[in-house]
């Protein structure tokens, strides 16, 4: 009999030695290597072990007994420590063993960041049951508290079985959303709030800075000076291929020890299996694939042909409650078309990706029971081009006939007490009624019967049952939506974030049935303010969703460089800032161009220089003019009462007054004021988003005047006898405008839409008044700081090339 | 190929862009997803706009100057534009960001 030895007893060679005493048992005498004091077991079922919701001997898949009717030597709780090739011998902590064939199966090690603390008794891997059994043990304590770094497959179950077990958990993952390698954002979102729902407290984007414990571990900080207590850390943030044995015996190495499609390594007699190998540039973390290779293993072994093939991989998480499924290649491009489907009262999203009228991929959460049916169908390369509009339904309603392929028919065949709206339970029937009474419209129907009212995400279904009823006499809503993305209008959404509280951009996608997975350059922008202005304090505002010069707090210009213009208050200056810009001019090599706003521009500075010129700017005082943004642009103002013989007020103090209160804020479309001292209006204060003309008796407060594309008056809001008021009035104003009006609408259009008497009645109230200033001052307290400073101090390497290989490649 | 490294995955926020300098010009490097980047010419091909400053969606990324929408995969103009830029072979591998130098020297020459 040859002799074989095995290294490692894990799930991979656990399946081949199965696969060798089924087909050949006499064929070989074999001794069985294992680092864990014990045999084979079914190391994924660990997480049901951990919540407990399973016993270890429920998962043990080859016992005593099964060892020693296959007559196999095991030798476990001992490391083997070298392969000697030239002798053929295996070396293990209590001695050689000599080989004809040898298996190397020893998996994986779990990877631990070598953070500070890294090394406390407390902190764990989640690995085997050693591991396990510690988490088991520290969730004995009444009250504890676990952290778990990693917010992945293993992380999650971790966490899940953790506190299944009754410990306080956090979830520290540094990523945007969890399980990013499975999941697609929407998805991610979903997952989170489940396990908040279930207790579990979810930290994304955590930096963790080291883990401190006396003796033994206490506590996790993070590098934003949170603190979390801990009884047990458990770090599960990735694994390592175990394949040092190979790489010391000197096998053919790559990341792992490589293996041919016969699961042999570059020794003929050395064949390897599961995580520990590479096979064609692949390394491997699921135990699908680690199946197929054993089987193809077992069959080399015995002078069999079999190849191994890579297949497509599926992924779920072992968490009751939390349905999820991901596979094969989900991300999203222009070849493929994605199918999205969203269902926000239920959590349901599933999203396919086709391409070549075939199904190339899959991400689901909350309703995973056709996963099957769709894996099926990426793995088959199946054409579904028939089915491509009802396929997102599931294999229920293939082959159903007309009405599952035309939505209109499947709307038409609906029962009279078929559910349209959800949030208000409307029912077919209610909504057929009211149009055959009067309603022709969406908002007739709305009005009548309460349908798409709420969270809107039927309007699609209610238009569909207008078209049926009425027929051609039917016309869609005229409102657009904002974008392709959406069915919803600017003023749905608006009105759905603040209802619904929604205070991210995943959210607002899940809830509102966003059909692109994370927008694109018409919504983004708009959603991003959105979600500034009605929750400063809550929502992180995302550079990624601005346009270049938000991004980068500069005009691009045609040729690609950039214009900085520093604020110049009320178009107030003094000889050293005038010699700083000068000097910054002459150092960066600008363009000067004194603009029709009251200041100056310097135009043709490059991006990487920005950063640079801002600073020397930041030195005299001066910081940016948001020339480039939505937000308050200038105050205009003209010399006033200071200096001009005809002046009634201080138009000058007025305006630098009003622009140090406004500076920072963003709004729907950018806001310019003016301040004249006379009704002379030096200040062209009557075509301005807001423009104050003093008087002898005080202000004149007129606003939504225009002069770009189009040239509009200012119309009157009110009379004020103080600057106080003047001030008062108009943060008001533009507070009221920043919460109500549709992203880029000026101010003049806005109020055209909501109508000036709305604004003055609103306005009129001294409790709404001050009610929107302090909200005003609460976005203030958030917004109002100098960019160009802040990208100095934080983002300055944003501004340089990533990397120069112009100098590298020359030589 | 010649896989060379230009940095880490962190250095580039997702959806967004860095560029790279290279004897063929810049290389802008998308960060579409959190594992996911992509590498194309920078150079616009309507009027040469740099497209690392654009809005990156999908797969895809927005022009800064007048809104043309590339594929990031195939290069190619979507919609009623016509036009396409070069793509490039990038990879990320253990959080580094390696870069087919000779694919962009090819296309250099060619
Ligand atoms: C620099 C300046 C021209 C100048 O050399 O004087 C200017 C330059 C630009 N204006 Fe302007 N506008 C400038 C004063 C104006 C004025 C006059 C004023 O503010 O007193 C107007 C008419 C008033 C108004 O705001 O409507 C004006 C109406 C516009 C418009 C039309 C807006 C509209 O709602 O109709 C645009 C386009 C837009 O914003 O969508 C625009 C857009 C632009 C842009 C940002 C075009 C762009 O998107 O790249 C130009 C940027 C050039 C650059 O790189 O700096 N600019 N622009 C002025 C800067 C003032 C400042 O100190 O901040
Ligand atoms: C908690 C948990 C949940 C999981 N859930 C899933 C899941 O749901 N789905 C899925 O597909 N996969 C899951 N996995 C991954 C799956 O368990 C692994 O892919 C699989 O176990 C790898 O098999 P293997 O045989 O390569 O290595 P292992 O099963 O790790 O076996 C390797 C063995 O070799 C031993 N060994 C290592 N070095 C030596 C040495 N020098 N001498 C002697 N012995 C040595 C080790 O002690 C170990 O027992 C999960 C993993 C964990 C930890
Ligand atoms: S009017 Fe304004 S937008 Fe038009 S070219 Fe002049 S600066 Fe540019
Ligand atoms: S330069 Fe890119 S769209 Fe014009």
């Amino acid at each position: 009999m040859q002799k074989l030895v095995v290294i490692g007893a894990g799930m991979a060679s656990g399946r081949v030695l199965e696969h060798l005493f089924d087909t050949a048992p006499e064929a070989f005498d074999v001794t069985l290597f294992n680092a864990e004091p014990r045999g084979n077991y079914n190391r994924i079922m660990l997480s049901p072990v951990l919540s407990g919701e399973k016993t270890f001997e429920e998962i043990v898949t080859h016992d005593d007994a099964w060892y020693a009717d296959n007559k196999v030597t095991t030798r476990f709780g001992e490391k083997v420590t070298k392969i000697d090739r030239d002798r053929k011998v295996v070396v293990g902590e209590n001695g050689e063993v000599a080989y004809d064939k040898l298996i190397i199966g020893t998996g994986s090690a779990p990877f631990i960041i070598p953070m500070p603390g890294h090394d406390l008794p407390g902190v764990v891997a989640y690995r085997d049951l050693e591991d396990t059994n510690a988490m088991i043990d520290a969730s004995a304590k009444p009250g504890g508290k676990a952290v778990v770094i990693g917010g992945g497959l293993l992380g999650l179950e971790a966490a899940a079985g953790l506190r299944l077990r009754g410990m306080d958990v956090t979830v520290l993952h540094i990523m945007g959303h969890l399980m990013e390698r499975q999941l697609d954002e929407a998805a991610g979102y979903l997952l989170k709030q489940d396990l908040e729902k279930r207790g579990i407290n979810v930290m994304l984007k955590a930096q963790t800075k080291c883990i401190e414990g006396d003796g033994k571990v206490e506590r996790v900080l993070l590098e934003d000076g949170t603190v979390l207590e801990a009884d047990i850390v458990c770090m599960a943030v990735g694994i390592r291929p175990a394949a040092t044995l190979g790489q010391d015996a000197g096998l053919e190495m790559g990341r792992a020890i490589k293996v041919d499609a016969q699961m042999r390594t570059s020794d003929p007699d050395i064949l390897a299996v599961g995580e520990c190998v590479e096979f064609d540039g692949n390394l491997f973390g699921l135990v699908a694939p680690l199946y197929d290779q054993a089987k193809v293993l077992a069959k080399t072994l015995l002078g069999e042909d079999d190849a191994f093939k890579m297949r497509e991989l599926s992924t779920k998480l072992k968490v009751t409650g939390c349905d999820l499924f991901s596979a094969g290649d989900f991300a999203e491009g222009d070849a493929r078309e994605d199918i999205v489907f969203r269902d926000p009262k239920r959590g349901v999203y599933k999203r396919l990706v086709i391409e070549d009228d075939k199904l190339v991929g899959a991400v689901m959460y909350g309703d995973t029971a056709d996963s099957n049916w769709f894996f099926g169908l990426i793995k088959d390369g199946s054409d579904i081009s028939e089915m491509r509009d009802t396929i997102i339904f599931g294999p229920a309603f293939q082959g159903g006939g007309a009405a599952a392929a035309d939505p209109l028919a499947a709307v038409a065949a609906l029962p009279a007490d078929a559910e349209i709206c959800g949030c208000n339970g409307v029912c077919k029937g209610t909504i057929v009624t009211a149009i055959e009474g009067a309603a022709t419209t969406l908002d007739d129907v709305k009005a009548i019967t309460k349908a798409s009212a709420s969270c809107g995400t039927c309007t699609g279904l209610v238009e569909q049952v207008l078209a049926v009823t009425l027929g051609d006499s039917f016309e869609a809503k005229a409102e657009k939506p904002i974008c392709k993305c959406t069915d919803l209008t600017h003023e749905d959404v608006r009105r759905l974030i603040k209802s619904q509280e929604l205070k991210s951009q995943p959210a607002v996608w899940q809830q509102l049935a966003w059909k692109t997975p994370n927008g694109c350059h018409v919504c983004r922008p708009a959603i991003n303010y959105y979600l500034l202005a009605d929750w400063p304090l809550d929502y992180q505002d995302d550079l990624q969703s601005r346009f270049v010069n938000e991004r980068n707090h500069a005009n691009i210009q045609k040729d690609g460089t950039y214009s900085v213009m520093p604020r110049m208050w009320g178009g107030m200056t003094d000889p050293d800032e005038l010699i700083a810009i000068a000097q910054a001019a002459k150092k960066f090599d600008a363009v000067v161009k004194v603009t029709g706003g009251q200041r100056i521009d310097l135009l043709g500075i490059k991006k990487e220089d920005l950063p640079a010129i801002w600073s020397d700017l930041n030195d005299a005082g001066m910081v940016s003019g948001h020339a480039y943004t939505k937000g308050l642009r200038t105050v205009k103002t003209c010399v006033g009462s200071d200096w001009c013989r005809f002046g009634t007020q201080d138009s000058t103090g007025l305006g630098i007054k009003l622009e140090k209160r406004l500076w920072g804020s963003w709004t729907p479309h950018k806001v310019k004021l003016g301040v004249s001292g006379c009704p002379r209006n030096c200040a062209e204060a009557t075509c301005k988003d807001v423009g104050v003309i003093c008087v002898d008796s005080g202000y004149q407060i007129g606003v939504a005047g225009a002069a770009g594309m189009d040239v509009k008056e200012t119309e009157r809001l009110i009379d004020v006898a103080t600057e106080e008021e003047a001030i008062e009035w108009t943060v008001a104003f533009v507070q009221l405008y920043r919460e109500n009006a549709k992203y880029l609408d000026r101010a003049y259009k806005w109020v055209a839409k909501v109508g000036l008497d709305w604004v003055k009645e609103t306005l009129d109230d001294p409790a709404t008044r001050a009610a929107l200033i302090e909200r005003f001052d609460i976005s203030q307290s958030v917004y109002q700081h100098d960019p160009w400073a802040e990208h100095v101090e934080n983002r300055k390497a944003q501004y340089a090339p990533l990397a120069d290989l112009t100098t590298e490649a020359a030589e | 190929m010649s896989w060379t490294d230009i940095g880490a995955l962190t250095d580039i926020p997702l959806r967004g862009a860095r560029i790279v300098k290279t004897p063929a010009g810049c290389i802008a490097v998308f960060r579409t997803d959190e594992a996911e980047v992509f590498a194309t010419s920078n150079k616009c091909a309507h009027k040469g706009g740099p497209l690392a400053e654009g809005i990156v969606h999908g797969k895809q990324v927005t022009c800064p100057l007048h809104n043309w929408v590339y594929s990031l995969e195939t290069g190619e103009a979507q919609g009623a534009d016509e036009g396409s830029i070069a793509t490039y072979p990038v990879k990320i591998e253990d959080g580094r960001l390696l870069l087919d130098t000779d694919a962009v020297a090819a296309r250099n020459a060619a």
